[in-house]
């Protein structure tokens, strides 16, 4: 399996759709920090409260979206073009059953590629946060404390993690569909419908569920919105931003997010009327246990079933 | 024949309700030239793909080099090279490259490795262009790298799936000498998969012939060409400077002869044995010069016709 893993970790390095990406997602970062440093430099001088820092992820420009809202709108692009057509370009190119008949196990190959494209996905998204937070403290000169750093180092292995699904279903439509055109529509398709028409349809079934107006009382609003919630979870890109949102923000303290607004308003003793108590990091990692597990289950569902094809297929040289 | 390198007993592979290979048998001996030979779509890569591992049978037994396909697939493929058809090679990198690859899957430590890879571009003809990208190789030399690439693990015996296919007569040439060194040097037993029968003839020392899955003959082709003339009469053509009714008849009341036809100055005899020197004898006393006189051989084309059209 190491042949196969350093094999396609130089391929991966030495192609021109790594260096056009490296370019891409370097330029977009950049340019997404710097929007939200803007942002952060206002707060900053007017609250100078903890985490800070970490605000240059999670912070929104005047009319710019968040580095983070980036990573999770583009970022399973970045996993579905490493992925795409690992396994149906070989086949494509008749070297798939030359390698297959080498004495090595089939998982090899997919291990291997799996493997490699992920640590190519992890050393970048790496080099984007390390641009990114010096970047920060180039504006601002603050650095981060131990609890931002933890923070960030939880951010980055949920945002790996994220993006290894995306890896992992690229990976599958690859041993899957023998044409790359297919195989590389086909994530996107679902990337599609995972970013844009799950909202769509979130509010679509929170209104016809618990529809609400004017006069609606909070409890109305709150079931509201706890519809639009769970149906947005069901995508790995609203699982990921939410969960991001937690680890980036210590003040977030509810999976609801209409529940912190009413509590504030409702019981403004324990929260302050311009609410500003902190979670730890274990507190915010224990609310979004269930969005990390579930994203790491569903790349395990993506590998296991392409391993499962894969292994069981036949390998014809045409 | 000495021990077999391939056996298969009943090998079935079956699609859907497609059988695509029927109760196959098959033995191959070591060091020896087996052609496989049958037309498009009787089932010869499925075959070898069962043989590799590649796929499971439905239902027989097959071994290659003492193991089981099915079940130490990895073993077989230790012994076995495999060159499928339509090889491809990695374009991007060069010819030294993909074949290092290779020898890296194949566990070589790296000096063995870089020996060996030196020695098989020398003995394919392609160390000259070894640090050439395979992208601007030629299929001919594709095809030659293929042999250099199945070379690398030192195997036992070599499956070639139509590795001629598509190449100019020089590039075939070329690869033929390949095979037939690999077998007589280094003792390599050596399966070529073909529906190209010149080629088959020429080098292999022992053929089969699959058709709609079944194996309907396996032999030398001296010994296939003798089953056949069993069950038909000797023919011979006779050329004559001048044709005489008084030769024609004189042939006819032969013994064993069945038959006599005559056009322009050629006459086909068919007889139950070999008369060609009573037909001398009796052109000379008829006073015609014999031109040219011969027994028809069957060559494969023959044989091979013979099968298709009994199946």
């Amino acid at each position: 399996m190491a042949a196969v893993y350093w094999k396609e970790l130089a391929d991966y390095c030495g192609s021109w759709r790594f260096f056009g990406l490296v370019i891409v997602v370097g330029l977009v970062s950049m340019f997404a920090a710097y929007v939200a440093s803007e942002t952060v430099r206002d707060s900053i001088a007017t609250n100078p409260t903890e985490a800070q820092f970490l605000r240059v992820f999670s912070a929104e420009g005047k009319s710019l979206p968040s580095f983070l809202w980036f990573v999770s709108l583009f970022g399973p692009l970045i996993g579905i073009i490493f992925g795409f057509d690992a396994v149906n370009s070989e086949r494509n190119r008749g070297t798939l059953s030359r390698v297959l008949s080498q004495p090595i196990y089939r998982d090899a190959v997919i291990n291997g590629k799996f493997l490699a494209g992920l640590t190519v996905i992890a050393i970048m998204t790496a080099g984007v946060f390390l641009m990114v937070s010096a970047l920060a403290v180039r504006q601002f000169g603050i650095t981060p404390d131990s609890s931002e750093i933890a923070r960030l180092i939880c951010f980055y292995v949920g945002t790996v993690i994220y993006l290894a699904f995306w890896l992992g279903l690229g990976l599958l439509c690859s041993v899957f569909f023998r044409q790359p055109a297919v195989s590389a529509l086909v994530p996107i398709a679902l990337w599609l419908f995972m970013t844009f028409f799950i909202s769509m349809i979130a509010t679509f079934a929170a209104e016809t569920q618990h529809p609400v107006n004017q006069y609606s009382t909070l409890d109305d609003w709150r079931k509201h919105d706890n519809v639009e919630l769970t149906v947005k979870r069901v995508s790995p890109v609203n699982l990921y931003f939410e969960g991001s949102e937690f680890l980036l923000d210590p003040s977030r303290r509810s999976l609801e997010s209409f529940g912190v607004a009413v509590a504030q308003i409702t019981d403004p003793e324990s929260y302050g009327v311009f609410g500003y108590t902190t979670v730890s990091l274990t507190q915010s990692l224990k609310l979004i246990w269930p969005h990390i597990v579930v994203l790491i289950g569903l790349t395990g569902i993506c590998f296991a079933a392409s391993y499962i094809r894969f292994v069981k297929e036949e390998i014809r040289a045409t | 024949m000495d021990k077999a390198v391939i056996e298969t007993v009943d090998l079935t592979k079956v699609y859907g309700n497609v059988t695509a290979v029927d109760r196959l048998n098959l033995t191959v001996g070591q060091g020896e030239i087996f052609g496989f030979l049958g037309p498009n779509g009787a089932g010869k890569t499925t075959t070898i793909l069962m043989l590799l591992g590649l796929t499971e049978p439905t239902s027989g037994t097959a071994r290659v080099g003492g193991f089981d396909p099915a079940r130490e697939p990895l073993k077989v493929k230790r012994v076995a090279g495999y060159l499928p058809e339509n090889v491809g090679f990695y374009s991007d990198l060069t010819a030294r490259q993909n074949l290092r690859y290779i020898a890296e899957l194949n566990g070589l430590r790296r000096k063995d490795a870089e020996a060996m890879i030196a020695e098989a571009l020398e003995a394919v003809g392609l160390a000259d262009v070894a640090d050439k990208e395979v992208g601007k190789f030629s299929k001919g030399m594709k095809q030659r790298l293929g042999i250099a690439d199945v070379l690398i693990k030192n195997p036992r015996l070599v499956i070639l799936d139509e590795p001629t296919t598509g190449i100019d007569p020089e590039g075939v040439r070329h690869i033929l000498d390949l095979i037939v060194s690999m077998a007589h040097d280094r003792g390599i037993t050596v399966v070529l998969s073909s529906h190209l029968l010149h080629q088959v003839q020429e080098i292999c020392d022992r053929v089969g012939i699959i058709f709609k899955g079944r194996m309907v003959a396996q032999g030398s082709i001296r010994e296939l060409g003798m089953a056949m003339t069993g069950e038909n009469p000797v023919v011979i053509e006779a050329e004559v400077t001048e044709m005489k009714p008084g030769l024609v008849r004189a042939i006819e009341s032969l013994e064993g002869v069945r038959g006599v036809e005559v056009r322009d100055r050629v006459l086909t005899v068919r007889s139950d044995r070999d008369v060609r020197g009573e037909i001398s004898r009796a052109a000379a006393e008829q006073g015609v010069l014999l031109m040219g006189l011969r027994t028809q051989d069957y060559g494969l084309e023959d044989i091979y016709l013979k099968y298709f059209r009994e199946g």
